[in-house]
């Protein structure tokens, strides 16, 4: 177990570090200067700015001195905004995501499993005619539409009772997130609800819950205790790929909303081409999707005594 | 009740009559892809999916040749029309200079603020012209426009005029007129200079007006000799209204879906064939090839997926006058393929020990045609429903990041970059985003549902699941 953990740490270390490459292959592949500006005209300001941020040097010797900064954790200086640290950037504005994403995943999950549930119960009936529409709608509209839509709603919500019920866009309370969250959660959720469906129904058919029904327990002691917990088990494999779903999403969401995330900050950067920042936020995103998905995987093993890791 | 025992005959002991077809088949035999179509056409939703991409297709292909709108074209006097909105404008005589109007005498009691307000002469989207009452010790007045009445919260607009002279009180807008109502304020100006609290509105909407030569210019009429002063002339019809540019949202949409479209199938197509091409290798190699192959698939998964396209497409830093499509093919083709390896390899290694890939080996059959007697149709079900899934999973990556401005880039319309200038406009002209989100949904729903058909009616082994 141990070992297996190991493994996969130094695995997602080795795809980070690629990451981290890549990244800074692509930054200085990209044509253009990341010193612009008619400041820049003056040849000693430019040379004293490229001392600054280390331009100075051979490409080789840059690859060593971000490699080696990033080791020690550290992203390096921001170009457009003049002595702002990426690191202090990543700790002002990825907490604001994170809460984010944790609420749109919890609305995901717990949304995906209940409704997935009920549907399954009331098979080819009307609740689950119902409640699979939606799910297909939530599968088929792109988050910024439903993001747009739910901003529109709000903002005629809001005029028609005179008050505001919701605020529209922002960041601050938790009424703020709640909208967001919810769309932010909406697709995944659309999609852990027919995982859960159709884990429900395979579950329905098996032989243990037949043994159950046979020696007599009562139905809802049999859903609770029999079927709902093994049907999660395939819900909660997609979890980590869906974890880096949401936080992507995190960008248009936050873009629409004007919520001061980190996401909103990456799409800021690479318009800007602040090169520290998009190496930086790359770096940090992708260590944190591929950490995520290592945690998921042995937190599966916790859940299921079938899988061991091996 | 008692049952009377069957008495056998000697007759029922008699040779039977040998009856040479009763083994025959009689039912015509079908192949794969009849038994598929069949199940397909047993599955409305997948019909009505099929008729949507057949649509869509055509929409595509035929859409600009019948609709032949130039998608850049502005038209200037129907910015975020609405739509089906036909207007219609006159032609009067070119613009002359008004000289507006002053009072001599000003009252020094009465009315704290501008009464009487009144057109000079009938709006046009040349001029709207205003003239009032002096206000009473009025040392000047401020003049406002709103796109809204502005009611009792002072929500004045646009300031457009700054009249010094107490002396004149009328005034001139020729700021930006279009054919839409506004709300004009008229603020006097106390002995300081300062606003005063009280204010009047009046509303005007100006009629679309042009010159001839404006005419002419806009393409309306032919020559100036055609354009005759009072003429009515038609503006360009827009059956889906235009956008924050004057754009035909119609012909955008077409061209839109060429780029979107376009993207989403050539992209699946190339990375799925890619991914046959690795997988089988990997399959066929076996031993350490296949694990070092396979190991690199999953390393290429391991990558964040919307990170490393954003990541191309800034190392490819797209010039002025490109659409930024080739980069996001190439992109997408790097980082798609896996998924597809993967299961084709399975495939192949699942078919590989299958009985009667021995039994035809056995009898003496060569590799090529093993291959594309029993492989090739027997996975060819399974990448097909693959290649439908990944279209729409194509279409939401080109449309997410169009919207966040790492797409496709302007000029050239793609439904993502559509929604995305639409979002803007989203609060007074909603059909800019809703239409290119309509179209971008229906298109992934219906590919969705068009994929779950036809995995159903090709792929065996998941029938009848959910």
């Amino acid at each position: 177990m141990l070992v297996y953990i190991l493994k996969r740490l130094v695995q997602g270390a080795v795809t980070v570090w690629f990451i981290a490459t890549a990244t800074f292959v692509a930054m200085h592949a990209v044509p253009g200067d990341p010193l612009r500006g008619e400041r820049l005209a003056n040849a000693q300001i430019r040379a004293n700015l490229e001392a600054r941020y280390g331009l100075d040097k051979p490409v080789l010797e840059q690859y060593g001195v971000y490699v080696g900064n990033m080791l020690r954790g550290d992203f390096g200086l921001s170009y457009t905004q003049q002595n702002r640290r990426v690191n202090d950037i990543i700790r002002e504005h990825f907490p604001v995501s994170a809460t984010l994403g944790i609420l749109a995943m919890a609305f995901a999950t717990a949304g995906g499993v209940l409704w997935g549930a009920l549907t399954a119960l009331y098979r080819n009936r009307l609740p689950d005619a119902v409640i699979m529409f939606f799910v297909i709608v939530g599968i088929s509209v792109p988050s910024f539409v439903v993001a747009a839509v739910s901003q529109y709603a709000l903002v005629n919500l809001n005029t028609a009772f005179g008050t505001s019920l919701l605020p529209v866009a922002g960041w601050g309370t938790v009424w703020h997130m709640l909208v967001p969250a919810l769309v932010l959660g909406l697709s995944t959720m659309a999609y852990l609800t027919r995982l859960m469906r159709s884990s429900m129904l395979d579950i329905t058919q098996s032989d243990f819950v037949r043994t159950a029904r046979a020696k007599g327990l009562p139905p809802t002691r049999i859903f609770l205790k029999h079927q709902l917990r093994n049907a999660i088990l395939p819900v909660v494999t997609v979890l980590g790929p869906q974890i880096a779903l949401i936080t992507t999403g995190g960008f248009v969401v936050e873009l629409v909303f004007a919520i001061p995330g980190l996401g909103r900050y990456f799409v800021e950067a690479v318009h800007q081409l602040d090169y520290t920042v998009i190496m930086g936020t790359t770096t940090f995103y992708g260590a944190f999707l591929v950490f995520m998905v290592i945690v998921v995987d042995v937190l599966y093993s916790f859940i299921d005594p079938r899988v061991t890791l091996e | 009740m008692s049952a009377t025992p069957w008495q056998p005959t000697a007759d029922d002991f008699a040779k039977a009559e040998s009856r040479g077809d009763a083994q025959r088949i009689v039912r015509p035999s079908i192949s794969y892809w009849q038994d598929a179509w069949q199940r397909l056409q047993r599955n409305p939703r997948a019909l009505v999916s099929l008729g949507i991409v057949v649509a869509l297709a055509l929409f595509t292909i035929f859409g600009p040749w019948v609709w032949r709108v130039n998608p850049a074209a502005q038209d200037v006097d129907q910015i975020s029309a609405g739509p089906g909105a036909r207007g219609s404008g006159r032609i009067v005589e070119p613009y002359t200079a008004w000289a507006g109007v002053t009072v001599e005498t000003l009252p020094t009691s009465g009315s704290a603020v501008a009464t009487g307000i009144r057109l000079a002469e009938p709006p046009t989207t040349h001029a709207v012209r205003l003239v009032w009452d002096p206000a009473a010790n009025a040392t000047g007045y401020h003049v406002y426009r709103n796109i809204s009445d502005p009611k009792a919260s002072r929500a004045l607009g646009l300031p457009l005029g700054d009249i010094l002279d107490p002396h004149r009180v009328s005034f001139e807008d020729r700021f930006d007129l279009e054919a839409v109502p506004y709300w004009y304020s008229i603020v006097a100006l106390d002995a300081a200079g300062a606003e005063a609290d009280g204010y009047a509105v009046f509303e005007a909407e100006p009629k679309l007006v042009v010159s001839a030569d404006e005419a002419v210019a806009r393409g309306w009429v032919a020559d100036s000799s055609e354009a005759r002063v009072g003429d009515a002339v038609e503006l360009p019809y827009h059956p889906l209204g235009t956008d924050y540019l004057g754009r035909d949202l119609l012909s955008r949409l077409m061209h839109g879906a060429r780029i979107s479209l376009f993207i989403g199938v050539v992209a699946p197509l190339l990375f799925v064939f890619f991914g046959i091409c690795y997988g089988s290798a990997a399959g066929f190699a076996g031993g350490r090839v296949d694990q070092v192959l396979m190991r690199a698939a999953d390393f290429v998964v391991a990558l964040p997926f919307l990170l490393f396209m954003i990541l191309f497409r800034i190392a490819f830093g797209i010039g002025p006058g490109e659409s930024g499509v080739f980069p996001m093919l190439v992109a997408l083709v790097l980082l798609g393929w896996p998924s597809t390896a993967r299961l084709v390899r399975g495939q192949v290694l699942q078919i590989r020990n299958e009985a009667y890939i021995g039994a035809s080996r056995l009898l003496g059959a060569k590799t090529p045609y093993l291959v594309f007697r029993h492989m090739v149709p027997n996975t060819i079900g399974v990448i097909l429903v693959t290649l439908t899934f990944e279209v729409p999973r194509v279409i939401f990556i080109e449309a997410f990041l169009s919207f966040i401005g790492m797409g496709v880039a302007p000029p050239t319309p793609s439904w993502g970059s559509m929604s995305n200038e639409g979002i803007k406009t989203m609060l007074a002209h909603p059909h800019e985003l809703l239409f290119p989100a309509l179209f971008i949904s229906v298109a992934v729903l219906a590919f969705n549902l068009l994929g779950d058909g036809l995995r159903d009616a090709l792929d065996v082994r998941l029938r009848g699941r959910e």
